[in-house]
């Protein structure tokens, strides 16, 4: 895991500065990062938080598939179509651009309290990268791929399955893990506004009682899962990158 | 014609089937935005004889590569007919490989999955799939980097690996599009004789186009000479040189006064398309 090194200084520099918060600006109003690692070690021990992460895990994984899968059929779409791009991309770039939360009402209102909501968040948060980022790759394939396909008589789905996607797949990797952290982020805000259980729940619940130990104990949970399963992700990434470049190395 | 040791008439089979034919041919692109319709090549009339090697050379910008689009279906004639085996062109028939100026290997593939790529369309054995990719890696010298992904390869050995990926397929009409354009001029000599070789063994017809006079003379029984835009055959010439030739043909005299004719003939054209570039710019 080659690229555990910068992230791992990084996440050293985080907790020092953390730290510093905590000693200098805060002045003891933010707990230490050891306080908060206690806390976290307090609450892995009770069934109660691993009943939340399941709940948060399930919405998180079926939003996060559900991201990935649409917008890679909706990306492809785009980045096959200029009319299609053109009718559809502004308004997935403007409503990327809005603060999800406002729409949150409607998204209650559609899907009623519960788990499904709370994925129908996740997946407003996760989709529209996923697409974009899916259309960009598509749109920047080299020509030559498509002719060659072409030449090779490749039908519409062969070439999208045999050489489309396999082209791409650096990128839709990257899109991956935006798509990951956003699909994550929207689950737990949809927790903290309407739910009775998960970690976005468990936070919102914190933060009415007061208790920063708690709060940051669950930071600092998914902080590390976050960061975790994107050095994972990332590690697949560049590692198809490099199979990808086309950078001249003699072979011997 | 100089007489010289090496060189007797190509393919001195008397008449030769013809496996392609040109006739007619235009293309005509609809106009952009503020701009006229652009008549990019012809009228074209060409017969490709079965097992010659011919070339195509022309300025920069003449529709080269739009006649290659035409002869193998990629794009369709704005007028006139394309037929290959005395059937008309739609799509890119069966029998025909196409080679790429571009590297067009799959990066995500290694060598031999590259060259067996070539062969899903086709119903082979795995028997037959397998013996097609050996005898493409072992004529093109690439049995040694068959495990090898594009990225570890240079850029001649890539080009080779594309030149083997279309001879899997046993095409009866090879077509190459500047598929040396990249290379530098040592690595070209080479990879022409590595095609002329793959030629002779192979049997198939060659259309190869070029922007170098001197790749065209090399290896060619005939050389089309295009002008400016809108291309058309402006001259045809045959070399002359014997089946069982090679790039040391350059020192041969007649090289010399066939290249020189050929400039002859295309200078003028070449200013000409400069010009008509100029104009569009401005």
């Amino acid at each position: 895991m080659r690229n555990l090194g910068p992230p791992l200084i990084f996440l050293v520099l985080l907790l020092l500065g953390w730290d510093v918060l905590h000693l200098q600006i805060a002045n003891g109003s933010i707990s230490s990062p050891r306080e908060a690692g206690a806390r976290l070690v307090a609450l892995m021990s009770g069934a109660r938080f691993w009943a939340d992460v399941g709940e948060t895990g399930f919405a998180f994984v079926i939003a996060c598939l559900l991201s990935i899968m649409f917008g890679v059929l909706i990306g492809v779409g785009l980045g096959l179509s200029r009319l299609a791009t053109e009718a559809f991309e502004p308004i997935l770039v403007t409503f990327y651009s809005l603060p999800k939360v406002i729409l949150y009402p409607l998204v209650l209102l559609a899907f009623g309290l519960g788990a499904s909501a709370k994925i129908a968040f996740g997946v407003m948060h996760g989709l529209v990268p996923m697409a974009l980022l899916t259309r960009n790759a598509i749109a920047e394939i080299k020509p030559v791929y498509l002719r060659s396909a072409n030449v090779m008589q490749l039908d519409g789905f062969a070439t999208l399955r045999l050489v489309l996607l396999p082209a791409v797949l650096p990128e839709l990797v990257g899109g991956m893990r935006i798509a990951f952290s956003l699909s994550l982020l929207g689950v737990l805000i949809g927790e903290m506004f309407a739910a009775k259980r998960g970690l976005g729940f468990a936070a919102m619940n914190a933060m009415g009682l007061g208790d920063i130990n708690t709060i940051l104990a669950i930071g600092l949970f998914l902080g590390t899962f976050s960061v975790l399963a994107n050095v994972m992700m990332l590690s697949v990434e560049r590692s198809l990158r490099h199979v990808h470049s086309n950078s001249v190395t003699q072979a011997a | 014609m100089d007489d010289v040791s090496h060189q007797v008439s190509a393919r001195e089979t008397g008449e030769q089937a013809i496996i392609a034919k040109l006739s007619g041919v235009t293309r005509d692109y609809p106009a952009a935005r503020g701009a006229k319709p652009l008549h990019a090549l012809g009228p074209i009339d060409l017969e490709l004889k079965q097992g010659e090697f011919f070339s195509v050379v022309g300025p920069s910008g003449c529709g080269k590569s739009t006649l290659l689009d035409i002869l193998t279906g990629l794009s369709p004639p704005t007028a006139g007919t394309a037929t290959f085996e005395g059937k008309r062109i739609h799509g890119v028939p069966d029998g025909v490989g196409v080679v790429f100026q571009e590297d067009a290997t799959f990066p995500w593939l290694d060598v031999e999955a590259n060259l067996s790529f070539g062969l899903k369309q086709l119903q082979l054995s795995a028997r037959e799939r397998q013996d097609r990719v050996e005898q493409a890696l072992r004529i093109m010298g690439l049995v040694g980097f068959r495990s090898a992904f594009p990225a570890q390869l240079s850029g001649g050995m890539r080009q080779r690996v594309c030149i083997a990926r279309t001879l899997v397929t046993q095409p009866r009409l090879i077509v190459l599009d500047e598929p040396f354009g990249s290379l530098d001029q040592q690595t070209r000599l080479l990879m022409g004789d590595e095609l002329l070789r793959i030629w002779r063994e192979t049997g198939a017809t060659v259309f190869f186009i070029t922007h170098s006079i001197d790749e065209a003379v090399m290896l060619s029984d005939r050389v089309g000479v295009m002008s400016a835009r809108p291309g058309t055959f402006i001259d045809m010439l045959e070399t002359g040189w014997a089946q069982k030739r090679d790039s040391r043909n350059v020192a041969d005299p007649h090289f010399g006064k066939l290249t020189g004719q050929i400039w002859g003939k295309l200078r003028g054209e070449a200013l000409r398309q400069m010009q008509l570039q100029n104009d569009v710019a401005l």
